[in-house]
């Protein structure tokens, strides 16, 4: 028996789904001790969760039946002990924070009680769970302690409910936190604050930290080793850096190579005819300012990247464009024309030529039409096409061109991974042949591998076809790899313009370097020395 | 001929027909449902016309005769009711009015609810405070009170009360279905069906109404029961249907009395109802799964599961 503090042994986890057995992990052996940082990396569906959860004993079962294996914690196996037991043992000994911490905080408590309640339900006194309370607070930086403790969940905001999520999760000092992609719904400046925040924490309480991601910067920034997870299985281990630099398994190496933010960087091409001019566009909800003279052009096949944090109006602007929202004043030319003073036939006609792909697909594609009927309803639109054989002859040609294949024309949407519905969606965009198509976040609820395989295709499709792109991000890697011209939105408002190459290289508005400093990247060794650099400037 | 020739099967609409009987057929509850909605549809087509003598043929040395006695013929099986008349034959006679007047209620509440709610729910804030004002109205006004003025002047006749029925009922479809808009015309598809340039008409038809129908037509089969009870009750202030017609909520309001003496008067046709209701409402539920391709992979058999 090893002496490691939490040891996960040869587990195997099924699921019993209606439509079969789903192998959800086999085999999967990983240990942590005090003071480490274990990250289990994997995209979505390859288990990475799934042996977490069975250590906090917040599986499902049934559907869920673990088929083999054993979790030590202390030398005890957590899978013979009784419920109650277990209990004893969840939160205080080993706790887990999650990925949205909004859900996970009871909308009608205040969040000291609810801080407070972990440790009185574990026995301790109301009066020392109050004062520990406000410590906590004051630890993980909630400003006012004394205040913010009578204040609800909805009072704050995503950093700092997920601050809220660690100091619950720290409340009776816990020998393991498992963290389950602890950041994924944060901005990247917020990120960075928070893995700061996890790192000295876990440097003062030496507590043994398992941080489940799909993110390569997280782990690079805050991992000693690193367990990459894939269909179940693991496919490699071992520390950070050698996993990095060397990777074993192909898996291991298609993703690394995948990540965004190495390719070439793009150049426009000068003179090229201008398509799009938007001029001091104005939104303000309420007393909330979203647009504030936001101005830009956009030429014939050039593609320009919106970058800004949630709340900063990039996707207002494209919405306030498409005339889903109206802009409270300014205007948009489209080929010299006002598109928001455009009467409804003229904008019928625009519509065809602007073309809209969004984040989430699931929700973006009707779930009870068929690919078939998804592709052509633009046909049906603008009453193109009305030969049913040409009709099935180009959806086919377009599932093709986006890499899918014909015979997926009769499925539904539900039947398809999350890459492959973004590719029925550009499908879709493409059908109406558009001169612009406006990409409002298209590929970060992508995997890493998928982001990198749809930012191809969309690159292609520039090349090949002539398309403009208005290409809506948070993520820098990704628009670093795909745009000529970058466009930095903070609070509403246009803080820096200017080439790709320029914006990256020398950065000269404040906010956009905070931006390019917080991004991380997926190289361990550029991690540790922007580490270095930042602690020599503190 | 080239349809045949391409690889890419044609819309899915076509192969649509055979597939459902078998998807029926895998939920055994959906399809006793059906075959019970089917022999209740045939009393309601064909009983009038076969059985209206022995259904008003009085005998009174047969009233209140019990039930499962077969010495006065088959006809008394289920008994015979306070004139001496067979239960039987009675039941399956009313089938027709009971079923004309709860289905044409329900089905005009519905449609007329539905389109209401959906211009409520997309169309801007001015038609939709028209519409709910109205639904208000109606609501505030009691439904009984309604029925009893209009019936007085128009005259007590069975489109009449599908008329006055209905209109008490469309406040239910109209603030569902409004409701359900409001939710789901935020819905991502929705916006890029907008950005696509489709029509308020498309977007309301295509993409919103395929989901809201689902809980529409499940409040419809619960709405069943409530139309053929409340029509019982106009019919008890003779002002809805008149004997010698009858219908199954005619039934019960007048076996009441003989509730304690003569049970099978009131029980008969309250089961027909409550078989009715559940029929219908299990059918629904099939069918909300079948309509959903995200869901229709429960009724379809395993030898056709090749994704």
């Amino acid at each position: 028996m090893s002496n490691a503090l939490l040891e996960v042994r040869n587990l195997s986890v099924d699921f019993h789904t209606a439509r079969g057995t789903v192998h959800a992990v086999r085999d999967v052996s990983w240990s942590i001790n005090r003071g480490e940082t274990l990250a289990v990396l994997g995209e979505s569906g390859s288990g990475k969760s799934v042996s977490a959860s069975a250590v906090m004993n917040i599986l499902d079962i049934p559907p869920a039946q673990i088929i083999a294996g054993e979790i030590y914690f202390e030398g005890q196996n957590l899978l013979a002990m009784s419920n109650e037991q277990r209990r004893a043992i969840n939160g205080k000994r080993i706790a887990m924070i999650f990925q949205d911490p909004l859900s996970h905080l009871n909308p009608v408590y205040p969040v000291g009680w609810q801080i407070a309640e972990m440790m009185t339900a574990h026995g301790r006194p109301m009066s020392e769970a109050r004062a520990r309370t406000l410590d906590l607070l004051n630890r993980v930086g909630i400003p006012e302690p004394h205040n913010a403790v009578g204040k609800y969940p909805h009072q704050f905001s995503g950093g700092q409910r997920q601050r809220l999520m660690i100091a619950m999760a720290l409340a009776l000092k816990p020998d393991i936190l498992i963290a389950d992609e602890p950041t994924t719904a944060l901005d990247v400046t917020i990120q960075a604050d928070v893995l700061a925040l996890l790192k000295q924490l876990q440097a003062e309480t030496g507590m043994g930290l398992v941080l489940i991601t799909h993110d390569l910067g997280v782990v690079a920034e805050i991992a000693d080793r690193v367990v990459v997870m894939s269909q179940g299985q693991i496919v490699e281990q071992g520390s950070v850096r050698d996993v990095y630099h060397a990777p074993q398994h192909a898996y291991t190496q298609k993703l690394i190579g995948s990540a965004p933010g190495k390719g070439q960087i793009k150049t426009l091409e000068p003179d090229l005819p201008l398509l799009l001019e938007a001029k001091a566009l104005c939104k303000t909800y309420g007393r909330f300012t979203a647009l504030k003279d936001v101005s830009l052009t956009l030429a014939r096949g050039q593609s320009l990247a919106v970058v800004g944090e949630s709340g900063s109006g990039k996707s207002t602007l494209a919405r306030a464009i498409l005339r889903l929202e109206t802009a409270d004043s300014g205007a948009a030319f489209w080929k010299g024309q006002d598109l928001l003073a455009m009467s409804p036939s003229a904008l019928l006609g625009v519509r065809r030529q602007i073309q809209m792909v969004f984040q989430d697909p699931t929700q973006s594609l009707n779930p009870r039409m068929s690919v078939y009927q998804l592709i052509s309803e633009g046909w049906d639109i603008h009453r193109l096409m009305p030969d049913r054989n040409q009709r099935q002859m180009r959806v086919r040609e377009l599932l093709e061109q986006v890499g899918l294949s014909a015979e997926h024309a009769s499925r539904y949407p539900h039947q398809f991974s999350g890459g492959q519905r973004q590719r029925i969606a550009i499908a879709r965009a493409l059908a109406l042949e558009p001169e612009l198509i406006i990409c409002d976040e298209a590929v970060s609820a992508l995997d890493v591998s998928i982001q990198a395989q749809v930012i191809a295709l969309l690159d292609d499709l520039r090349e090949r076809l002539g398309i403009s792109f208005l290409f809506i991000a948070h993520d820098l890697g990704v628009v670093r790899d795909f745009a000529d011209t970058v466009i930095v939105m903070k609070a509403g408002e246009i803080v820096e313009r200017g080439p790709t190459e320029q914006i990256f290289s020398a950065p000269s508005h404040p906010y956009t370097q905070r931006l390019l400093a917080a991004a991380l990247d997926p190289d361990p060794d550029v991690q540790a020395q922007r580490r270095l650099l930042a602690t020599a400037q503190a | 001929m080239s349809d045949l020739s391409t690889a890419i099967p044609p819309a899915p609409a076509k192969r649509r027909a055979a597939p459902l009987l078998a998807m029926l057929w895998r939920d055994k509850l959906a399809f006793v449902s059906a075959i019970v909605l089917i022999v209740i549809v045939l009393f309601a087509l064909l009983g009038p016309a076969l059985l209206s003598d022995l259904a008003t043929s009085q005998n009174l040395r047969g009233r209140n005769s019990p039930p499962f006695d077969l010495a006065r013929g088959w006809a008394f099986v289920l008994g015979g009711d306070s004139l001496g008349r067979p239960m039987l034959a009675r039941l399956i006679v009313a089938a027709r009015s009971t079923m004309l007047v709860a289905a044409g209620t329900v089905l005009a509440a519905m449609a007329v609810g539905a389109v209401l709610g959906l211009l409520a729910g997309y169309l801007g804030k001015h038609v939709s405070q028209a519409i709910m004002r109205l639904a208000d109205v109606i609501m505030s006004f009691p439904s009984l009170l309604i029925a009893v003025i209009v019936l007085y002047v128009l005259g007590p006749s069975i489109p009449n009360m599908i008329l006055v029925l209905a209109i008490t009922r469309i406040p239910i479809y109209l603030r569902t279905t409004r409701a359900e808009v409001l939710e789901v015309r935020q819905r991502m598809f929705v916006q890029a069906a907008v950005v696509m340039g489709a029509s308020n008409g498309r977007i309301i038809l295509r993409h919103i109404l395929p989901v809201v129908a689902p809980t529409l037509v499940t409040i419809a089969t619960l709405d069943f029961a409530f139309v053929m009870l409340a029509e019982s009750s106009l019919s008890f202030l003779g002002i809805g249907i008149q004997p010698p017609d009858i219908t199954w909520g005619l039934m019960v309001a007048q076996g009441r009395p003989y509730l304690t003496t003569a049970w099978w008067l009131a029980f008969w046709p309250g089961l027909l109802i409550v078989i009715t209701t559940l029929s219908l409402n299990l059918l629904s539920n099939w069918m909300r799964v079948a309509l959903d391709p995200s869901q229709r992979w429960r009724l379809e058999a395993r030898s056709t599961k090749d994704e």
